[in-house]
């Protein structure tokens, strides 16, 4: 009743939306770097709530489905195959006993999640199953998979339902609202914050005009940019506080990072700004080497846009009903 | 604004679209820190639909927040008034609400605390000058930070004013205590750092299983209580 990993890929860690409440005790929240493909992932597995998806990146596993399964794949198209032919992303998929999950050439972005209906039998550290790797704790034994890891499924299908079931996924529609699709950006939008006037006027300028480049050091803990040094008015200590996803502190160097998934709780740098959470799926799904240009919104527009795409997830889910209560007849009883 | 004379003043600030920021202050001194525990003890007490962390640090309070739980696009204005209404009606003179006095072992010097010769010497005290100077006092847990379960504590004597070390080390022992800039740091599991290292404590400051995860609890003192080597091997047995 598992999963066998034949080749573990690059990256491949167990995620789901974080570890929130125990930032004061100074734990990252971590989670899913591109949390709606997560989310997307789940939602069409037929997962009635949230469970850690494996987020994979740019080279994918291997994996044997040893009882059969359903799982679904969003977020980065690394050309997904089950015993080599290509199978879609954003569908539910019926895997078999025996079935070989794999992936070839990356065609778009940088993570891909995959979810499976019912989740994988992971216990939660602090409220969440999400792997943090620092702190080696968390997710699949705290760390990346490995060769012939072996991740027990939480429900299995019968067998006697595959037939129906597969007939039934194919006929079902899902739309997705143009929200929550992934469209990729010229400008990522960011907020002016506390720290921005401690910049000088040039350095803002520079800022939302030039182009950055992502960094090769760039990782789930931030991604740094490569472009023009961003000065401060006057040389200046601020004492820690707190951090969050896609605040874009500024070090000495004056190349700024953007703060990622497994940022610190607290950070000591002055912050030109702060990535509104709807654009932040696009910065994980972007490589080392692509350009980043930045323009200016105002937190009512991101606060809009951010409660715009979470009423579309909530359609979804809703529209989802039919996938769910298919599911839930065609899962072995424990 | 900040009206640095009256005490129960607050500015709070948006960071991004997910992150309020509540600043008492702007430089480190434990009667603001006490304000910013007290402040986080009241919110978290208030439990607040959509809050998902309270994270206190030296000067401000950070309240993170998920977004759904308030009408549309003004989350940020909604969650200010309300946490105004919390802080109005909280005590924040008392200060640390629910901090505790702990003491907590350390081994000054040898191999623990491969810094105490030379921090006496740029000091200009005695080894032994220097932990009396640091055990005296309690000192109060600002904050946790830079991994799970890593307090920043003070403010100490101001001959503790150094600055971090020039190099920092690759790699410090599990246990250690640093200070640097009237601030005590003790690393919960090995890391680098550049902390000026003056012992150990034989106590695990973190543990995902535990309940709390933490040894140390933002808003709690701590005293530090001199012990020897072959104590230290019988508390780290234990």
């Amino acid at each position: 009743m598992s999963v066998t990993v034949l080749r573990p890929g690059l990256a491949s860690t167990f995620q789901d939306l974080g570890r929130h409440g125990h930032q004061h005790l100074g734990m990252p929240v971590g989670g899913a770097m591109d949390p709606r493909a997560h989310r997307l992932a789940n939602l069409i597995a037929g997962n009635e709530r949230d469970m850690a998806t494996l987020e994979i990146t740019l080279v994918g596993p291997v994996l044997r489905f040893d009882a059969p399964a359903c799982i679904a794949l969003s977020g980065a198209d690394l050309s997904p195959m089950v015993n080599g032919a290509p199978i879609p992303m954003g569908r539910p998929i019926i895997m078999r006993a025996g079935d070989v999950l794999s992936f070839g050439a990356r065609r778009t972005g940088v993570r891909c999640y995959i979810a499976w209906h019912g989740g994988i039998a992971l216990p939660e550290v602090l409220g969440s199953q999400s792997t943090y790797l620092r702190g080696r704790l968390g997710g699949f034994q705290g760390r990346a998979l490995q060769k012939d890891d072996v991740l027990p499924l939480n429900t299995p299908l019968r067998i006697d339902a595959l037939d129906p079931l597969v007939g039934a996924l194919q006929r079902l529609a899902i739309y997705l609202p143009s929200t929550l699709a992934y469209n990729p950006r010229a400008r990522l939008r960011v907020m002016r914050g506390p720290h921005t006037g401690l910049f000088t006027d040039k350095a803002l300028r520079t800022f939302f005009h030039d182009t950055y480049r992502i960094a090769n050091e760039s990782d789930r803990m931030g991604y740094r940019l490569l472009g023009p040094a961003l000065t401060l008015r006057a040389n200046r200590q601020l004492p820690s506080e707190g951090a969050t996803f896609g605040s874009v502190q500024v070090p000495p160097d004056g190349l700024p990072i953007i703060l990622m998934a497994d940022r610190q709780s607290i950070g000591g740098y002055p912050k030109i700004g702060h990535v509104a959470t709807v654009d932040l799926p696009q910065l994980a799904q972007s490589m080392p080497g692509e350009s980043l240009c930045f323009e200016e919104i105002t937190l009512a527009q991101a606060q809009q846009l951010d409660n715009l795409r979470e009423q579309a997830l909530e359609g979804l889910r809703s529209s989802l009903n039919e996938l769910r209560e298919r599911m839930a007849c065609s899962i072995q009883k424990a | 604004m900040i009206e640095q004379s009256d005490s129960t003043q607050w500015d709070i600030v948006p960071h991004g679209d997910r992150c309020l920021v509540i600043r008492f202050g702007s430089g480190i001194d434990v009667a603001v820190g006490r304000r910013c525990g007290a402040a986080a003890a009241a919110l978290r007490k208030a439990a607040i639909r959509g809050v998902s962390d309270i994270v206190p640090t030296f000067n401000t309070v950070a309240v993170h927040y998920l977004p759904g739980h308030f009408a549309a696009n003004t989350s940020a204005r909604n969650l200010e008034a309300e946490i105004e209404n919390v802080l109005r009606e909280a005590d924040l003179q008392r200060g640390g609400a629910g901090g505790r006095l702990l003491e907590l072992p350390v081994c000054y010097g040898g191999p623990f605390g491969p810094d105490l010769s030379d921090v006496a010497e740029r000091v200009g005290l005695s080894e032994a000058e220097i932990i009396e100077l640091h055990s005296g006092e309690p000192v109060y847990v600002f904050m946790l930070g830079f991994a799970p379960g890593a307090p920043f504590m003070g403010v100490h004597d101001e001959r503790f004013a150094l600055p971090r070390r020039t190099t920092p080390r690759t790699a410090v022992p599990a246990g250690s205590v640093g200070i640097a800039n009237r601030q005590t740091f003790i690393y919960p599991n090995e890391l680098p750092g550049g902390w000026n290292i003056i012992g150990r404590t034989p106590l695990p400051l973190f543990d995902p299983f535990g309940d709390p995860a933490t040894l140390i609890s933002p808003g709690d003192s701590v005293r530090f209580m001199p012990i020897s080597e072959q104590a230290f091997k019988l508390w780290h047995k234990q």
